[in-house]
């Protein structure tokens, strides 16, 4: 329903709006809606706006839960 | 026509004047346009006649006409603008018939307003264009409407080619176990021309392909004759050009989608907007279908050529009364690729 | 693309396909409603129907916001554009929707209404400073996810006191809806919607976190794996709902931790309290009238409340009566089951908005996976 995407911050422009890149791509958005973000960090951006970060260890983790929990089937 | 009279009339003011009224008038004002700006642009024995029309040797085969109107706003975007991309679609609509490309006539209508210097822009980037490609734009029309009549200018630009004698191709033409191939990455042209809108607002390095393919065509020709289907996949993408032809062939298709190019840009840019890859247009790619034995000749042959390095098999014709593009997904499920209904939209959702 | 292509791999894929073919129960059947729209969308465009064993049925539910919308509310907008002759400004989901007489924002477009397609709520504010002669109306559709954006607009509007701007405010909830599903007929009593368990949208829970699909665990008795947007994440979240339903467990687990926590966020949360309320019921198309499940503009912002603003009435518009969009938003019918699917309702003509969406049950299925259903299709 609501089309957002993983984009890092590259560049701070002032308070509220940052430049994101998602492999060469950028665009300017809105970190309004959420507190914290420097740059290097990813967040998903929805309607040009920011409204989460993603918490890469928490990536890394779901990666292997998908490889983990399909090598041993559990009865 | 009469020469424009020089002493007389003042040289036309490129870097500040516009399109106005009086240029297409067919009085002095035009004439001063046509000889100053288009006919030194595009500099050939039959404009330099100043005939409205121009006088062919019979081409020695069967001759193909096509026609397209250039509506593309904004008139400029990376890699190209509106005139090379006028005459590269003309020459590649000839070339899609196998034909080879013998001449090309412009129509332009310009907006009342169109500065000068964008027009210059747009008719030496044409006639550049034309001489990379050995196809010379040897009539024209001009012709000017009111302001807001117009997206600062249309371009009409029709291509008479010949038939080399042994060739037939023809949308109808595919056949179950046919080879699909595909020329290269697909979306360049599209999502550059996005690129450049101001309500979309993202910044890449996009580039479009906009290219004339009939130099590639004949290479391929020569490699297979008994080429099937081109088509250059146009407004609508790959996704429409392949239920075209499986719909004139009244056969179906199936893809893979990991053997189709897309730059890692062109698929970011797709994702920032929720746009599909598969269904925007390119401007210098084709789509070949050929009996399957044909395949590794076209492949190399197609490698060959600067425009088609990436070539790829990237599917098969299949025996399908519904005529549906099947696509294996490279996450190992299948999918329909279907029709596009209107222009894909930007969705949030 | 990082934190994308990822969650898109199709080795793993298998494997977790593996996973679920194993641990799913032949002898029983397992109903888990998508609630959200783009995993609608996601299923189908990545065939991951396929991957799943027969005992495992998904069944498509009502999160697609456009598909949601009441007609009614769609002709605010074409009021507005076409009769006040505003700059409408909405995304471009909303466009082609066909109301009354199969009007759509595009075609009043074609009659010469101002209608302007954005990507962000900012985007429609920017067009008000930048046109102080005419009025600026941002139509606004969208669940949680959708809703700060639009209430940061309306409260920089406020702050700058821009004189020519206002909302229309369509925003609805999706917990409201995963209740009123919950108790429709169908599922609490008559049992002809056996639903196992929910897969929770991805972005609405990083706004609201996971804390109020608790309530639905819990009283209902039904698991809630919250899922991110990739097919990988939707698959995982089926393998983990499968697991719940062994088990005899009914928790809320989120597969999407690596965006959503309980809580949610909470600064967005705040801004969408400071901004609007809520509507004491609203209707949903194919829903009815669902109580406390959607938002208005607070009285305090009411000059950026283009109801308000504009007088603006609801009028409500009965759908097609052979359209089943109702009942395949409930998840009651397949797109199949509606007479209309595939004959006179096409993405090219479409009846209802279950079709004009991409991620409508019917336009997914239709451009998805109709081959699916046809008896004779080649296999190659």
């Amino acid at each position: 329903m609501c089309l957002a995407i993983p984009v890092r911050v590259v560049e701070r422009i002032d308070d509220t709006n940052a430049v994101v890149d998602l492999d060469g791509v950028r665009k300017t958005i809105s970190l309004a809606l959420v507190d914290d973000v420097r740059v290097g960090d990813y967040v998903i951006v929805h309607v040009g706006h920011a409204l989460a970060k993603l918490d890469p260890a928490e990536a890394e983790r779901t990666l292997a839960l998908f490889a983990s929990a399909s090598a041993e089937p559990r009865p | 026509m009469s020469s424009v009279r020089s002493g007389y009339v003042r040289a036309l003011d490129i870097k500040h004047g516009r399109v106005d009224l009086s240029h297409g008038a067919g009085g002095r004002a035009m004439a001063q346009l046509i000889e100053q700006l288009f006919a030194a642009a595009f500099d050939n024995e039959w404009l330099a006649q100043r005939n409205d029309a121009a006088l062919l040797q019979r081409p020695d085969g069967r001759i193909v006409v096509s026609t397209d109107g250039h509506v593309v706003s904004p008139l400029f975007f990376p890699g190209g603008d509106i005139g090379c991309l006028a005459v590269h679609g003309t020459i590649n609509d000839v070339a899609m018939l196998g034909a080879r490309p013998l001449a090309l006539s412009a129509g332009f209508i310009l907006e009342e307003g169109l500065p000068l210097a964008d027009l210059k822009r747009i008719v030496d980037s044409m006639a550049r264009a034309a001489r990379d490609a050995g196809v010379p734009v040897v009539t024209g029309d001009t012709k000017v409407v009111e302001a807001g009549k117009g997206d600062g200018v249309f371009i009409t630009t029709t291509g008479i080619g010949v038939v080399p004698p042994g060739i037939t191709i023809g949308g109808d033409r595919a056949r179950p176990g046919d080879a699909v191939l595909l020329s290269g990455s697909i979306g360049d042209h599209g999502m550059a021309v996005m690129s450049q809108r101001e309500s979309l607002a993202f910044g890449s390095e996009i580039v479009s392909d906009t290219a004339a393919l009939h130099g590639l065509v004949a290479a391929m020709l020569a490699a297979a004759p008994d080429l099937r289907v081109l088509r250059d996949p146009t407004r609508g993408g790959l996704a429409t050009t392949l239920n075209e032809i499986a719909a004139q062939s009244n056969v179906g298709m199936l893809i893979d989608e990991a053997a189709i190019a897309v730059r890692a840009q062109v698929q970011a840019a797709c994702e920032f907007l929720g746009l599909d890859p598969l269904y925007v247009a390119n401007e210098g790619k084709l789509v070949a279908v050929a009996p399957a034995g044909s395949a590794d000749a076209l492949l190399r042959a197609m490698r060959a050529h600067p425009l088609a390095r990436e070539a790829a098999l990237i599917g098969s014709v299949v025996d399908d009364p519904h005529r549906f593009v099947q696509m294996r997904t490279r996450f190992g499920g299948r999918r329909v690729v279907d029709w596009l209904s209107g222009d894909q939209l930007p969705r949030i959702c | 693309m990082k934190y994308i292509d990822e969650f898109r791999d199709g080795a793993l894929a298998q494997r977790i396909a593996a996973a679920i073919a194993a641990e799913a129960d032949p002898s029983r059947r397992y109903s888990f409603m998508e609630f959200c729209g783009g995993h609608t969308h996601a299923i189908s465009r990545y065939g991951i129907g396929d991957l799943l064993p027969p005992p495992v049925r998904m069944v498509h539910g009502p999160g697609c916001p456009v598909c949601v919308l009441p007609i009614g509310r769609l002709e605010l907008a074409l009021q507005l554009a076409l009769e006040r002759r505003v700059v409408l400004c909405t995304y471009g989901d909303c466009l082609r929707v066909p109301a009354s007489g199969g009007l759509s924002l595009l075609k009043a477009k074609a009659r010469g209404a101002d209608v302007r397609m954005v990507t962000s709520p900012a985007d429609a504010l920017a067009i008000a400073r930048a046109e102080p002669a005419r009025e600026v109306v941002f139509f606004a559709i969208g669940f949680e996810t959708t809703a700060p954006p639009t209430a940061l607009v309306i409260r920089d509007a406020a702050r700058e006191r821009i004189p020519n701007f206002s909302v229309v405010c369509n925003h609805v909830l999706t917990p409201a809806a995963i209740t009123h599903i919950l108790e429709s007929p169908e599922v609490r009593r008559f049992g002809t919607l056996l639903l196992d368990g929910f897969v929770g949208p991805a972005h609405v829970s990083t706004v609201i976190g996971s804390r109020p699909y608790e309530f639905f665990a819990e009283e209902y008795g039904k698991p809630v794996v919250i899922a991110g947007f990739e097919p990988l994440d939707v698959m995982q979240a089926v393998l983990m709902l499968l697991r719940q339903v062994n088990e005899g467990r009914a928790d809320v687990e989120n597969e999407f931790s690596r965006a959503v926590t309980r809580d949610g966020n909470v600064k967005a949360q705040a801004l969408v309290a400071e901004v609007f309320e809520l509507r004491r019921s609203f209707e949903w198309r194919g829903l009815g009238e669902v109580p406390y499940s959607a938002l208005r503009i607070r009285e305090v912002f009411a000059d950026y409340d283009a109801e308000r603003r504009f007088g603006l009435v609801t009028r409500p518009v009965a759908d097609n009566k052979a359209c089943e969009c109702g009942a395949i938003l409930r998840g009651v019918k397949q797109p199949r089951d509606c007479k209309l699917f595939g004959t006179v309702c096409t993405p090219d003509n479409p009846i209802g908005s279950c079709m004009v969406s991409s991620e409508g049950a019917c336009a997914a299925y239709y451009s998805y996976g109709r081959w699916r259903e046809i008896p004779g299709v080649a296999e190659a």
